[in-house]
């Protein structure tokens, strides 16, 4: 099956090719038959692709390890629901699911647009087949995943004990389907500024993909968020690692387009803005795949370091300067048609608002490749952390949410005072209601200026959403007469990107208030504890009730059973674990490779609900086990190649035989090695944190993803049926405009 | 076995991808750019109408007033009916 897979990378790459120089030649002479050749290439590409995508999934599945990614990822004891995920934890598996779901979204978009957009889509396809053509180049000639060895190894290295999480299931081909999706608006835009052709329609076309890729990146921040608060063993869900960071760049930059296009559509406005924006996003989505595939920056995703940098800084720089390049050529074409009539309006804000995330954008960018600048400039690699980020970001997300709040009841082009203190009044008296009640409560959060601004730019939010909402339904039911819930569906059926957005806003403030709430009244603590005794959190008693082990062929768990209580009353009981990974390192001996402290993760033990969460993980260590596992190891080294000697002297099956007793007396060494964790506990490291209000995060990430769903909807036809003319065949008809029915 | 299953795709992708370059010339129309003027017409229109039915929604939502909304109304009217007879000459005239 590995040649299979080779041919198919190989034709893959030689159909982009032929697909780029038919889509372009096409364009160039008008010939419809080449265009519809490169989209045709564009189909059989996504054919190669999910072809050579199942063989690598098969191969993983089969626990082939003639195939050497399989043997560097994957293991006959990992879980069949992790080995299809082991896949994409390679280089190059992940490589080839780029050029998978690349080709399907292309495929998607050029099968949606086949009889439209004529001039730009055959310069689209080749942009699009220009970077299947690029990542198709490094999985056949850098990281080829259907490379074989000869000799096989009996057992793979397993999959990074990290990845062994249901979100790194979802997570990377969220995230991967965000980057890709963000190179249809781009391709788009480059076949815009090529053919001129930079009016409403290469938007109205991509704008979909656009919110898509929107959505798909922010599933997989979140993914990512929940990966490191519920895995990674160190209490937090964002750390500002390069490779969140990577994520959440374009993430920031496509939401500043989904804004500011909406003032294109209306009034001409901010084409050079809007383009920038574009291509700016499918950049940075292409320097997101390169941070995490370079290592080049010191990253909790060091799984996914390697050597493919110098192509990738090639592709950046040729994406870059082409788009400048482009943009300059267009820049007479990409004047505004119109003026800003008044900063009093929904324009302004929105403007504002993509100053503000382009703002973000920037500092990220900044203090994220800071350390390589320092080290070009001075020869020393700094670290950065969470510091240098927030004093920045932290009032740049305040400015966001209050604009988010004002977006929604500001009108377009103009408003009267009078307007606006109708619109304002309700919900600047919620916000200042919610400042002064936190503000004097007692024991709130007055000591913590950030956070209180926030809680009270939040209640000013929820309310002009809710306003918003009433106002609209009451608009509704004045026309339809419908019940209240009909009216709410039916106001929302009809107006799904306004509604949408505001439903967004309303869980971008939920979720920044979970942010400030349990960044600013955290309570964590180090400590070291016997069974028996307990620590003190935030009001909370946590006793070590008990020390817990497990073993199995996969891994050995020392764990920890925590009883909470607040004020003698028992509140919950949390199990957390460490869980050690065999090693496949010979020198570590044949019991001390079931105990190696670098193969190694937590699992916390966790109680949430909406008010607070109790987190706790156990950092124990088989350190006062050292001199058991060396016993151990020396037994074994001088008894081990005793029975491997005369087993290979014997008949299969005694041969067989006698090393599964062999084997059988070492997994009896090794779990009464580790029950000792039981029988004999030691003083174990916890780190305990009780926050508030985390789950308000996870709460306002499905509210965001909700809003986001009822925006990417598509528009039912009722709604679309006002905008029919007469078919360009038949002679022009009298002008008809939409005529006034309900919203 | 593996090698004829190579040669059986190779096949099938070269009939797939080239199958318009067979077909008869002329067979299919060429893109013109009076199509691409019309199509960016068209997407004005929409653009239009939907700040037609938004500013109808801001007016009945309270972020209107009756006066604001009645120019801007008309003001939207007036360009929309200025995009209907740009593709209205652009359907009668493609040059």
């Amino acid at each position: 099956m590995a040649l299979i897979g080779r041919a198919l990378l190989i034709m893959a790459l030689g159909t982009a090719g032929f697909g780029i120089g038919a889509s372009i030649h096409g364009a160039r002479t008008g010939r419809r038959e080449w265009v519809d050749a490169g989209r045709r290439s564009v189909y059989a590409l996504a054919a190669l692709a999910t072809l050579a995508f199942a063989i690598l999934e098969d191969a993983f599945f089969r626990s082939d390890f003639s195939f050497n990614v399989v043997a560097a990822h994957s293991s006959t004891t990992t879980p069949t629901f992790y080995k299809l995920a082991a896949a994409w934890s390679s280089q190059e598996g992940s490589l080839l699911l780029w050029v998978f779901l690349l080709s399907l979204w292309s495929s998607l978009i050029l099968f949606l647009v086949r009889n439209r957009a004529r001039e730009i889509v055959p310069y689209a396809t080749a942009v699009l087949l220009g970077f299947a053509v690029f990542f198709t180049s490094l999985a056949v000639f850098w990281a080829n995943p259907f490379t074989t060895s000869a000799n096989p190894p009996a057992e793979g290295a397993g999959l990074d004990p990290l990845l062994l999480h249901p979100t790194m299931m979802i997570h990377p081909p969220m995230l991967y389907s965000g980057y890709t999706l963000l190179t249809i608006p781009f391709a788009f835009a480059v076949g815009a500024l090529i053919t001129g052709r930079l009016g409403a329609e290469w938007i109205s076309l991509t704008r979909r993909f656009a919110l898509a890729a929107w959505l798909f990146l922010g599933i997989g921040i979140l993914l990512g968020a929940l990966w490191s608060y519920t895995e990674l063993g160190w209490g937090g869900y964002w750390a500002w690692d390069p490779v969140e960071n990577a994520a959440l760049m374009p993430w920031l930059c496509i939401t500043a387009f989904i804004h500011s296009v909406m003032i294109q559509e209306k009034r001409g406005m901010l084409k050079v803005w809007n383009v920038s924006l574009v291509l700016g996003a499918g950049t940075l989505s292409i320097l997101g795949t390169f941070l995490v595939r370079s290592g080049i920056l010191d990253s909790i995703h060091a799984f996914g370091a390697s050597t493919l940098g110098v192509p990738f800084v090639i592709l950046l720089a040729v994406m870059v300067m082409g788009s400048i390049a482009l943009i300059v050529w267009r820049r007479r074409q990409l004047r505004s048609d119109a003026r800003l009539e008044s900063l009093l309006s929904r324009e302004a804000v929105f403007l504002f608002q993509n100053l503000v995330l382009v703002g973000m954008v920037f500092v990220i960018f900044w203090v994220t490749f800071f350390p390589l600048i320092s080290e070009a400039l001075t020869g020393t690699k700094v670290s950065v952390g969470p510091p240098a980020f927030e004093p920045f970001i932290v009032p740049l997300a305040l400015i966001l949410v209050l604009l988010s709040g004002i977006g929604p009841i500001i009108a377009w082009r103009r408003v009267t005072v009078a307007n606006l203190r109708r619109n304002f009044a309700l919900p600047v008296a919620a916000g200042l209601v919610t400042l002064f009640v936190l503000l004097f409560w007692p024991g709130g959060p007055s000591s913590r200026p950030f956070a209180l601004i926030m809680f009270a730019l939040a209640g000013f939010v929820l309310t002009s959403v809710v306003q918003e909402l009433c106002r609209g339904v009451a608009a509704r039911r004045a026309m339809t007469h419908d019940p209240v819930p009909l009216a709410l569906v039916g106001l929302i059926r009809r107006n799904r990107r306004r509604y949408g957005g505001y439903t967004v806003h309303a869980g971008l403030a939920v979720l920044l208030v979970g942010v400030a709430a349990s960044s600013s009244f955290q309570h964590s603590q180090d400590v070291i504890l016997s069974p028996g005794q307990k620590a003190h959190v935030d009001g909370y008693t946590i006793r070590y009730v008990r020390p817990v082990e497990s073993v199995s062929s996969q891994k050995i768990s020392f764990g920890a059973v925590l009883n909470v209580t607040k004020g003698g009353k028992h509140v919950t009981t949390v199990t957390t674990t460490r869980n050690f990974y065999p090693s496949q390192n010979q020198a570590d001996g044949l019991i001390g490779k079931f105990f190696d402290t670098s193969n190694a993760d937590s699992e916390v033990g966790l109680d949430q609900n909406l008010r607070r969460n109790i987190w706790t993980v156990i950092n124990a260590q088989p350190t006062p086990l050292a001199s058991l596992i060396n016993q151990g190891n020396n037994v074994f080294a001088a008894y081990a190649p005793q029975v491997m000697t005369k087993a290979a002297k014997l008949p299969p099956a005694q041969a067989a035989s006698a090393m599964n007793t062999l084997w059988a007396y070492r997994d009896a060494a090794v779990s009464e090695i580790a029950r000792r964790f039981v029988t004999n506990p030691w003083p174990t490291e916890f780190l305990l944190i009780v926050a508030p209000l985390v789950s308000w995060i996870w709460l306002g990430a499905l509210i965001i993803g909700l809003g986001g769903l009822i925006a990417l909807w598509p528009v039912p036809s009722f709604a679309r049926r006002r905008a029919r003319v007469a078919s360009p065949a038949r002679p022009p008809a009298p002008p008809r405009l939409p005529v006034r029915e309900p919203v | 076995m593996e090698f004829l299953v190579v040669l059986v795709v190779l096949a099938a992708v070269i009939l797939f991808v080239t199958a318009p370059l067979r077909r008869p010339a002329g067979a299919s129309p060429e893109a013109k750019p009076a199509d691409a003027n019309l199509a960016e017409l068209e997407a004005a229109r929409e653009a239009k109408y939907r700040e037609l039915r938004d500013a109808e929604l801001d007016h009945r939502t309270g972020k209107l007033s009756d006066a604001d909304y009645e120019q801007l109304d008309h003001t939207l009217r007036g360009e929309a009916i200025a995009i209907m007879h740009d593709i209205d000459r652009a359907t009668i005239d493609p040059q």
